[in-house]
């Protein structure tokens, strides 16, 4: 049974609610990404520091291995995800901008697990949901870090840090996200449906490491299949699944966290600060993986959509096989593709060549046509107000991004520029066409500490 | 493959969408006024957008900045003012109205986006102190030997009759129907509250413009208008005929609403629309006009920065805290 008793109104202020057009790829189940030749398993595939690489270079190595090493406390250690031998490293760019040092894996000619193997290896077989107090709190802390587990709804911080329980600031309820508010995407749609058990209980496990005593799985009400097949494996568990209201940015800590519980995290705080921790239905899968069955994340699933791909699929892909690889196998580009993004059309990245390495936070790969996209020429600011309007941070985003434009620090500070979390709302609305996002986070980037 | 920054898809409403939307609104504004006035009404539009884009092209060229008639803003500017003269207005008022409304009132400022005050006000405003006969209440009464051209110009502005109420001298109020409808004499666009209703809902929906500017506007007048019936109960002059009559719905509907020269905030708006109200009923009341509307809106336009800083909302969270010392 879907609950619906949650405190929050399961709504937050403003936002939008662009066309999801979800119904591109959520029809079709998640099909296992043939083994690869080759993959590129960059060193940095989250928030905080790189790792080191843990291999030689022509070093035959077994699917799950450990290639790079986490020494920071905010890291996480990388894994090949399939069998092979590496290489020297080299150096890849990320989608977002960042030049890393990666570790290429070269596919051995045998390997131990491919195709339906592979996923009954991952998500299949048996979840447990009771005795699960057998595996203390430090002990799924080890556990989730050493499988080198990061956010893989997009942010890919690091989910020990989450998890690792603080004195200060204890917490009481664990919100998974499986609202998947981005546009287009359906990767975590087709997860809930297809692999519900792990996701629970990982939520499980997640809730007994950072203490919280109240589990809720919050959905967006477009789709309520997943919902039911959420609520059908939270039978007989103290797992509760909420459904919340379609609307971008749902899935954003910031807006989730209100309108699940009605608390307001505070400006340049944390979920924690409010007793909540967050974590992704993805991650929850994957740290059950990693309690139970002891294996790192080596694979994700990630969704193939949009307009301009000709098979629209939703795919288990091994980390670091190239997005050349993903969109081939989906039957190439359409004539009209005009631009492939890495992640969903509202935060993610456009892709200048698509030999680039899927990541542990890649959700998606949407391929818009040329005609969709915003090609309208840049006007000056009209001041109509349509930006603070929707901005579900409660900004001005016009005031913000201009004063960075023109460097104006003491403006930027006065109207609350490092409190822009960067969703896109107020650049999708702006009829002037002003890039509203892209000025706020060069502002962050060059805005003097004060 | 060509990149950009996100996000990468949008509404598709562009500056130029947001114009033509703003004149689908007026459509129904102008077809009342076609109406009422006949051919008199499309002339004094006509040449207003006529010198309108001819001063846009002429001051943006002499700035030697790309000419942007492309996006519209000139011909609602025109038509604005057009709709805003006294329906027998001579050629070169108008004229005079659209190059100070463009010149003035915008290209000085740096154009679309960077004015401060209402365009189409500016100019009004500059021919109403420059022209006083022509634009006061003389100018809308037909002065002619034969047949008017329409009925209703024949009769002194509903304003006009108020104004003189109020000074204790003998009129004839008119009704709240033909107020309603339109049929009474006025500057064009202002007669008929219908049909601003109509269009002012139109953009209201459409977001094109914002609901609380209006709203603000049609309250402050209710409330103070409301006090003065109670203080003067046998008072001819109603609150609804201080808001269906003169150019308040026009106003509050069409001008206020400009984007440019109006607050971004949803508090600023209100307050905003609520501040020239109040102003429309100040002018009404104690000043020698007998409409207050375009002073209003130009003495708001000069609030737009305070209301802007005042109403800064609060965002969610909280207000971004001060950095800590490290402990
Ligand atoms: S939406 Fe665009 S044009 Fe409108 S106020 Fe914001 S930045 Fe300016
Ligand atoms: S990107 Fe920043 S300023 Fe723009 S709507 Fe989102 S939070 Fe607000």
């Amino acid at each position: 049974m879907v609950s619906s008793a949650i405190p929050g109104t399961g709504r937050f202020a403003r936002g939008l609610h662009p066309d999801d057009k979800k119904s591109i790829s959520a029809g079709a189940g998640i099909e296992v990404l043939p083994t690869p030749k080759s993959v590129l398993i960059p060193l940095l595939q989250h928030i905080g520091a790189p790792c080191e690489p843990a291999v030689k270079p022509r070093a035959e190595v077994r699917l799950g291995q450990a290639v790079g090493e986490a020494k920071a406390f905010v890291s996480a250690p990388v894994h090949a995800s399939i069998d092979g031998k590496t290489a020297a490293a080299t150096v890849t760019t990320l989608p977002n901008g960042r030049h890393v040092a990666a570790i290429p894996i070269t596919a051995a000619e045998e390997q131990s697990l491919s195709g339906q193997a592979l996923w009954e290896d991952i998500y299949g077989g048996q979840w447990p949901t009771d005795g699960l107090g057998s595996f203390d709190p430090e002990q799924i802390v080890t556990a989730v870090r050493s499988a080198g587990l990061v956010g893989m709804g997009g942010a890919a911080f690091p989910t020990h840090v989450k998890l690792t329980p603080n004195e200060k600031r204890p917490v009481d309820t664990l919100v998974v996200n499986g609202c998947e508010c981005e546009p287009y995407l359906t990767a975590d749609h087709r997860l809930m449906l297809e692999a519900p058990a792990p996701i629970i209980t990982g939520a499980l496990l997640a809730a007994r490491a950072a203490g919280a005593e109240r589990i809720i799985v919050a959905i967006e009400d477009n789709k309520p299949d997943a919902a039911e097949a959420m609520a059908a494996a939270a039978e007989g568990t103290p797992v509760q699944v909420a459904i919340v209201q379609t609307r971008y940015p749902m899935g954003g800590e910031r807006q989730l966290i209100p309108a699940v519980l009605g608390r307001e995290v505070p400006t340049g705080g944390l979920p924690l600060d409010v007793g909540v921790v967050v974590v992704n239905v993805a991650t929850a899968a994957a740290i059950a993986r990693a309690v139970i069955r002891g294996k790192p994340l080596t694979h994700r699933v990630v969704s193939v959509t949009g307009e301009g791909i000709n098979q629209p699929k939703n795919l288990l892909v091994p980390l670091g096989a190239s997005y050349a690889e993903l969109v081939a196998f989906c039957g190439g580009l359409a004539d009209s593709a005009g631009r492939v993004i890495a992640g969903g059309p509202m935060m993610g990245f456009a892709l200048a060549e698509l030999d680039v390495p899927v990541t542990k936070g890649t959700s998606g790969v949407v391929v818009l046509t040329e005609e969709q996209l915003r090609r309208a020429e840049q006007t000056a600011c009209l001041r109509c107000g349509r930006c603070v309007d929707v901005c579900p941070a409660g900004l001005v985003p016009t005031k913000i991004a201009l004063a960075a434009r023109h460097q104006d620090w003491e403006t930027a500070r006065r109207y609350y520029l490092t409190a822009c979390f960067e969703c896109g709302c107020c650049a999708y609305v702006c009829p002037a066409n002003i890039p509203l996002v892209q000025l706020i986070r060069t502002g962050k980037a060059t805005m003097p500490k004060e | 493959m060509p990149v950009a920054p996100g996000p990468h898809i949008g509404t598709g409403r562009t500056t130029r969408r947001v114009m033509i939307d703003v004149l689908l609104g007026l459509v129904p504004v102008f077809a009342a006024a076609c109406w009422v006035f006949g051919w008199y009404a499309l002339m004094q539009v006509g040449i207003c957008v006529a010198s309108c884009l001819a001063a846009e092209a002429l001051f943006t060229a002499m700035r030697r900045r790309p000419v942007s008639l492309g996006d519209f803003s000139a011909v609602v500017t025109g038509v604005i003012l057009g709709l805003s003269m006294p329906w027998r207005c001579p050629v070169h008022v108008d004229v005079v109205a659209s190059f100070v409304a463009i010149g003035v009132g915008k290209v000085i400022f740096g154009g679309l986006g960077h004015n401060i005050f209402n365009p189409a006000m500016v100019g009004r405003a500059f021919v109403t102190i420059a022209f006083p006969a022509l634009l006061g209440a003389g100018g809308y009464l037909y002065t002619g030997s034969g047949t008017p051209p329409t009925d209703v110009v024949t009769a002194a502005t509903p304003m006009t009759v108020a104004k003189h109420l109020a000074a204790g001298k003998a009129g004839q109020v008119a009704g709240l129907w033909p107020l309603f409808l339109g049929n009474v004499n006025g500057s064009l666009g202002e007669t008929s509250a219908l049909a601003c209703l109509v269009g002012g809902l139109y953009l209201c929906i459409r977001r094109t413009a914002a609901w609380q500017i209006p709203l603000g506007a049609v309250l402050a007048v209710a409330v103070i208008a409301g006090v003065g019936n109670l203080l003067h109960p046998q008072a001819q002059w109603t609150v609804l005929h201080h808001l269906l009559g003169g150019a308040l719905l026009y106003g509050a509907f069409f001008i206020a609403t400009d984007p440019v020269t109006s607050p971004l905030t949803p508090r600023g708006k209100f307050i905003f629309g609520a501040g020239m109200g109040a102003l429309v009923m100040v002018i009404r009341t104690y000043s020698g006009y007998p409409e207050g509307v375009q002073f209003s809106v130009l003495l708001m336009n000069a609030t737009v920065p305070l209301l802007n800083r005042w109403t800064v909302p609060r965002p969610v969270g909280g207000p971004v805290p001060a950095p800590k010392a490290q402990a």
